[in-house]
């Protein structure tokens, strides 16, 4: 009746992960009590579960993707002490089953399910508005991309307090992930929650590709779109080129599970290396899926703190996609060792290499930015210092860890490790806190604490220099990734930094939610009036803070680059027009989440093996699509008088304001 | 602006702490070889650093130096708000990477065939045959030639070449001894081949640089470099030994057990090592009794 879910999935006897059960439950019955309290469940239906406005969904993305860096935070956490402590006959706190599912989870989290839903969050609040666009070209599939995406987010942690997660390592190399050696269903929740939400991410590409290609304001031609709309085009490529490969691989290794099908298997002439390619195939490009964003904020706050035009903005459009293709062809250095031989080795290792010219070149852009502007020491202005000086360390061991001959011995060691979260602190996390803060008055209408924001960044530099440092000079004295405990005393002092600076970083976090709660206390006294707090440059600076839900009363006509800019440079912008129109707008809709309900049923189903219920799950989802394929009742129009009147109030406060 | 000085500052101090960590890893494993393998791995690093160091360090001033000059506060900076080209910059921030990763590029194509792990090294002494299994979660030691085999712990002459053939009988690991130099993965159904040579006596530390699963932690062994003598002194201890590696014994031995001691085997049943491989090819019948070579091998 229930495949191989029991009471016994439920793991009573770890107080760790019964502790945070205990306390994610807590957590939502206080939110579901304080929403009853306040009477506010149908506002959170009406206005946001069921929203297909990008900027709510933005919103969400972002709220989601930092309750998870908690969770993954945690992980990261739990791992630095165990490695402090599990030095010589001290096995530390947590055994292998729970120790490798942590940093399985870890990676996992914090990829798919931190990273790429903040990014995604910031693409929603910002692209449509940087474009002159009503929303996305496909609201109702944004709605759906974020509810894809929520049902993996549920999965993952469902797997917390109901089985167990992945013992295999972030991305789940068979035969350790085939079922002989991973028999449990930490494999399957790892599976089915990247398949749905992986399904959210490649229509949100498809979304973003068309919605960037055919919804630009008249005017604004490709070489005249803000960096960061760039960006996220070539990002929307990747992700649309990219995600099938997951998708694929992953459906084999489905076959392997459920079907004894031998692709990635030992037996039978199933080659595991198989899947190491494609998996990688798909995983480079995905670290530029998510650093190229990165790249484009740093682009738009650069240029708007220091009141100058973007130098080399020809230069930064090729480099952008010069990366984005390179990112195709360099998947092999992942594994030099696996013994391809010294041509294709050279080859990739080479390929990865060029990658760092165009990187390198927009470095120099951004410093040459700089050069004979006005700069403002903001936070993300800060964030963007701090990533130009770790990026390029991170950046130059990367092309290090290119090399084949010296990735013999510094594959899988620390030093790795080191490697990218030093790209990937330095130059991702810093990118999407920059954004975060920069475009937050945006979407709230209000700035964020500059004092509590500035405490995060340094504690959040700081912890990085202190918590990978020591990983890069571990690296060099030969000591691996992923140990439970070791044997060797020299490298406990290293390992008990490395956990001083995981708790700097701990600080971090918390002044940046510290940050936020201070900054909603006082949004009267930061309100955002006039809907430009920086002097910006791009067009999301035209309207007010937040936007209304209709984004533009009037389409925009960009005659240059920097549009907003421009328009106040001219005295074009803040003009009352002739008279409004009545806007053509989508109506909310719960099929978004109820596909995604049913979705979620199917891959909790499969993953314990309950086939009825996986049945029930399809045709629910089934019916869903088909009630929405013939619901015709979606759109609406916004009355011209309603526009006037939101309209007239945003041109008060600025005459107000003048 | 008193709090900007702060900032870079901090920023220095930051570097500065970090460059200190990273001198004084110098006696680490990576940068303390004892063989020629990583001789040139150390060699290779470093000079790879100092090459990128070119412009990674112009790149970190660039960012201290501009960002403290062109303060918002300093009114006696120059402000050019629209200037956004220049063609000798453009020139010098493409023309100077492109210059040292084509040198970067030129040692890379020749140590990547250099210290391929499957090129035999050029010694005048022949090489040393050992045969390696990955198994959960323990290595497998097999001297054909001495007909001899042990478990987590390998021993070899100095100043001999050693020809490590490599598989493995359960998931995927890597086989790595660090003061040594380069690791190679061990597969199932695969051989991979790695050519070492130590030239100074020591005990050095090995280990599965490859996570495998819950024993994968103690996964570890002993790499003796011996003298001749003592080498002859060792594989006859290993020969008095009363176990003897048969089918039935390795069978036992290829189930999951963690941190493993110390086994020797005075006797090992022949072509052991490739059975262990044939048995993953589903029955396709394979050339020779080496199994089947990866790709890289027939170059």
């Amino acid at each position: 009746m229930f495949g191989k879910l029991s009471l016994e999935a439920v793991p009573y006897h770890e107080p760790i992960i019964m502790g945070a059960i205990g306390f994610i439950i807590l957590g939502g019955l206080a939110m579901a009590a304080a929403l009853t309290y306040f009477r506010k469940w149908g506002y959170l239906w009406k206005e946001w579960l069921t929203s297909v406005d990008h900027k709510r969904l933005g919103v969400m993305y972002i709220i989601v993707a930092m309750v998870m860096l908690l969770r993954g935070f945690a992980d990261a956490v739990m791992m630095r002490s165990q490695q402090a402590i599990a030095n010589g006959a001290n096995e530390g706190y947590l055994p292998p089953h729970h120790y490798d599912q942590i940093f399985t989870a870890h990676g996992v989290i914090m990829i798919f399910f931190m990273a790429m839903p903040f990014m995604i969050g910031l693409m929603n609040i910002v692209v449509p508005l940087q474009i002159g666009a009503r929303d996305v070209a496909f609201p109702f599939l944004n709605s759906l991309s974020f509810w894809l995406f929520f049902a993996g987010v549920v999965l993952v942690n469902l797997s917390l307090g109901l089985g167990e997660f992945a013992k295999t390592g972030w991305l789940a190399y068979p035969p350790l992930s085939g079922i002989k050696y991973s028999p449990g269903v930490g494999v399957d929740y790892y599976i089915w929650a990247l398949q749905i939400s992986g399904i959210g991410t490649l229509l949100t590409g498809v979304n973003f590709f068309v919605t960037i290609l055919k919804m630009r304001a008249p005017g604004m031609s490709l070489m005249k779109m803000p960096i960061f709309t760039w960006t996220i085009l070539v990002t929307a490529v990747l992700i649309m080129a990219a995600f099938p490969i997951l998708t694929a691989t992953l459906g084999l290794l489905t076959l392997d599970r459920y079907l004894e099908m031998h692709f990635f298997t030992n037996d039978l002439g199933g080659n595991m290396m198989m899947y190491v390619n494609l998996i990688w195939a798909w995983g480079h490009p995905e670290v530029y899926i998510l650093i190229l964003p990165a790249f484009g904020i740093f682009s738009e706050v650069t240029a708007t703190f220091c009141s100058k035009r973007l130098f080399g903005y020809t230069s930064m459009v090729y480099a952008t996609a010069a990366i984005g293709f390179l990112s195709f062809i360099v998947w092999l250095h992942h594994f030099f060792t696996m013994g391809a031989g010294g041509n294709v080795n050279a080859f990739f290792g080479i390929a990865t290499m060029v990658i760092s010219i165009p990187t390198g070149v927009k470095i120099f852009n951004w410093l040459f930015t700089m050069y004979q502007g006005r700069v403002r020491f903001t936070t993300p202005i800060l964030w963007t210092l701090g990533f130009l000086v770790t990026f390029s360390i991170g950046g130059m061991t990367g092309v290090l860890l290119a090399v084949p001959g010296a990735d013999f011995v510094l594959h899988n060691s620390l030093f790795l490790i080191a490697h990218f979260h030093n790209v990937i602190i330095g130059g991702v996390v810093f990118g999407y806190l920059a954004g975060f803060t920069y475009w937050f008055p945006k979407a709230f209408g209000f700035t964020l604490n500059e004092r509590l924001g500035k405490c995060a960044f340094w504690c959040w530099l700081v912890g990085f220099y202190f918590a990978f440092m020591p990983l890069y000079v571990l690296g060099f004295m030969g000591m691996t990734r992923r140990l439970n405990h070791y044997d060797n005393p020299e490298w406990q002092a290293y390992l008990i930094v490395a956990a001083i600076g995981a708790g700097i970083i701990a600080l971090g976090i918390g002044f940046q939610l510290l940050q936020i709660v201070v900054s909603v206390m006082q949004r009267h006294k930061n309100r955002d009036v006039t809907g430009d707090p920086w002097g910006a440059r791009t067009l999301e600076w035209s309207m007010s803070s937040p936007p209304p839900f209709y984004n533009f009363a009037h389409t925009p006509v960009v005659k240059e680059r920097d549009a907003f800019w421009d328009m106040k440079e001219n005295k074009d912008a803040y003009h009352t027009p002739q008279g409004y129109q009545k806007i053509h707008m989508p109506k909310n809709t719960a099929a978004g989440l109820t596909i995604s309900a049913f979705s979620l049923v199917i891959g909790f189903a499969l993953i314990w093996h309950i086939w009825w219920l996986a049945i029930v799950g399809t045709v629910g989802c089934l019916i869903s699509v088909i009630v929405r394929m013939f619901n015709d009742d979606i759109d609406y129009y916004v009355p011209a008088e309603e526009v006037e009147r939101i309209e007239s109030e945003h041109l008060k406060n600025i005459a107000n304001q003048a | 602006m008193r709090k900007s000085n702060y900032t870079s500052f901090f920023k220095k101090l930051a570097l500065l702490a970090g460059t200190a960590m990273l001198l004084s890893g110098c006696d680490a494993a990576l940068m303390d070889p004892k063989g020629p393998i990583g001789e040139q791995q150390k060699t290779l690093i470093i000079t790879a650093i100092v090459l990128m160091l070119i412009v990674v360090i112009p790149a970190i001033a660039m960012t201290f130096i501009f960002a403290w000059k062109y303060r918002a506060s300093n009114k006696d900076a120059t402000y050019s708000p629209n200037w956004s080209h220049s063609n000798k910059i453009e020139a010098v921030v493409w023309g100077i990477p492109c210059v040292i990763i084509l040198v970067l590029a030129i040692i890379t194509w020749k140590t990547s065939h250099s210290l391929d792990p499957f090129k035999p090294l050029d010694h005048e002494k022949a090489p040393l045959n050992v045969r390696v299994v990955a198994l959960d979660w323990k290595w497998l030691f097999i001297y054909p030639e001495q007909q001899i085999a042990t478990v987590n712990e390998v021993a070899f002459p100095v100043d001999r070449p050693v020809h490590f053939q490599i598989t493995s009988d359960t998931v995927m690991n890597s086989f790595f001894i660090p003061r040594l130099g380069s690791q190679i993965y061990a597969m199932a159904g695969m051989e991979t081949d790695l050519h070492l040579l130590a030239s100074e006596p020591g005990d050095y530390h090995g280990f599965s640089a490859q996570y495998s699963g819950a024993g994968f932690s103690g996964m570890d062994f002993t790499a003796h470099a011996y003298s001749d003598d003592q080498f002859g002194s060792w594989v006859d201890r290993v020969k008095q030994s009363s176990k003897q590696l048969d089918q039935a014994t390795y069978d036992q031995l290829a189930k999951p057990s963690e941190d493993a001691p110390v086994e020797y085997y005075s006797t090992v049943m022949p072509n052991l090592f490739a059975s262990i491989i044939q048995k993953y090819m589903g029955g396709q019948s394979v050339g020779g009794n080496e199994g089947m070579h990866h790709q890289g091998a027939e170059e």
